[in-house]
């Protein structure tokens, strides 16, 4: 069980969308995470290489905001190796194969009301919801 | 100056994340449980970053360019390929195993949980490999 938070929910996704609005007022570029990211790594085609770093570090540097303020970051996360490695193969190759991830296609291209990203929105919704039916509900794991 | 803009995003962006609750996957994992323990608060994350990306993307493309760069580099593609649904279902099935998606599982690597240490580099691979093979047999 997690509870119901739809306040700080709805908070935090505000903060998301308001970054993603000043990373396209200043770059020019969509906040998609996979995109940011997985344009660090080769093939090499454009330039932007710093600021995608800049954005990187911070988004890894979040809980150190949080360290300072004396608020602890709860979470509950697998241990189990095997099955962290295959899952974090399959999100690291889907979204950058997909062209894009929750940020990327859910909330910016969303936001533009592109039907390319609702296409993949709905699929990665819709397999991860039948994935943890299976795991939990099936599997009984 | 452009780092330190981004570097300030990534933090309100990561900030967002750890606010909203997303940097734990007990939390988008009940949000996937539909038929189990549903913890519907991801649908308001969605929700609030879209609309407030709706309405601010409306207002920043009224600009002629954005402020450190010569011009807006939006998405173009429109064709609904084998790639926009075998990436999201690959994308989907990894998410509703571990309950990260890129953005959160960079965000929690500081918090430093085994899991998260195992998740972060197999995505980084993964990501790679996307790349590798992209590359390999671009289309056109």
């Amino acid at each position: 069980m997690t509870e119901f938070t739809p306040l700080s929910a709805l908070a935090g996704g505000m903060m998301i969308g308001l970054s993603a609005v000043l990373l396209m007022l200043w770059e020019g570029r969509i906040a998609g995470i996979s995109g940011i990211v997985g344009r660090l790594l080769p093939p090499y085609g454009d330039k932007g290489v710093k600021s995608r770093l800049g954005f990187v570090l911070g988004l890894v540097a979040a809980p150190l905001i949080f360290a300072v303020f004396g608020a602890p970051v709860a979470q509950t996360v697998s241990s189990s190796l095997p099955l962290m490695t295959v899952a974090g193969l399959l999100v690291g190759f889907g979204s950058v194969w997909g062209n894009g991830c929750t940020s990327g296609h859910g909330v910016c291209g969303l936001a533009r009301l592109s039907l390319r990203s609702a296409v993949a929105t709905c699929v990665f919704m819709a397999v991860a919801i039948a994935t943890v039916f299976l795991v939990r509900h099936v599997l009984g794991a | 100056m452009s780092f330190a803009v981004n570097l300030a995003l990534g933090l309100l962006f990561g900030a967002g994340l750890i606010v909203a609750g997303m940097a734990d996957p007990a939390k988008v994992l009940n949000f996937l449980d539909l038929a189990g323990t549903w913890d519907p608060s991801l649908a308001f994350v969605m929700g609030g970053a879209v609309l407030v990306a709706f309405l601010g993307y409306r207002l920043v493309l009224r600009r002629r360019a954005p402020v450190a760069a010569p011009r807006f580099q939006l998405p173009e593609r429109r064709d609904i390929d084998s790639r926009v649904v075998a990436g999201p279902a690959l994308f989907g099935l990894g998410w509703g195993l571990a309950g990260y998606c890129p953005g959160p599982a960079l965000t929690a690597l500081g918090l430093g949980a085994t899991g998260t240490l195992t998740f972060v580099p197999a995505m980084i691979a993964g990501m790679a490999l996307a790349r590798l093979a992209g590359e390999r047999r671009r289309p056109s």
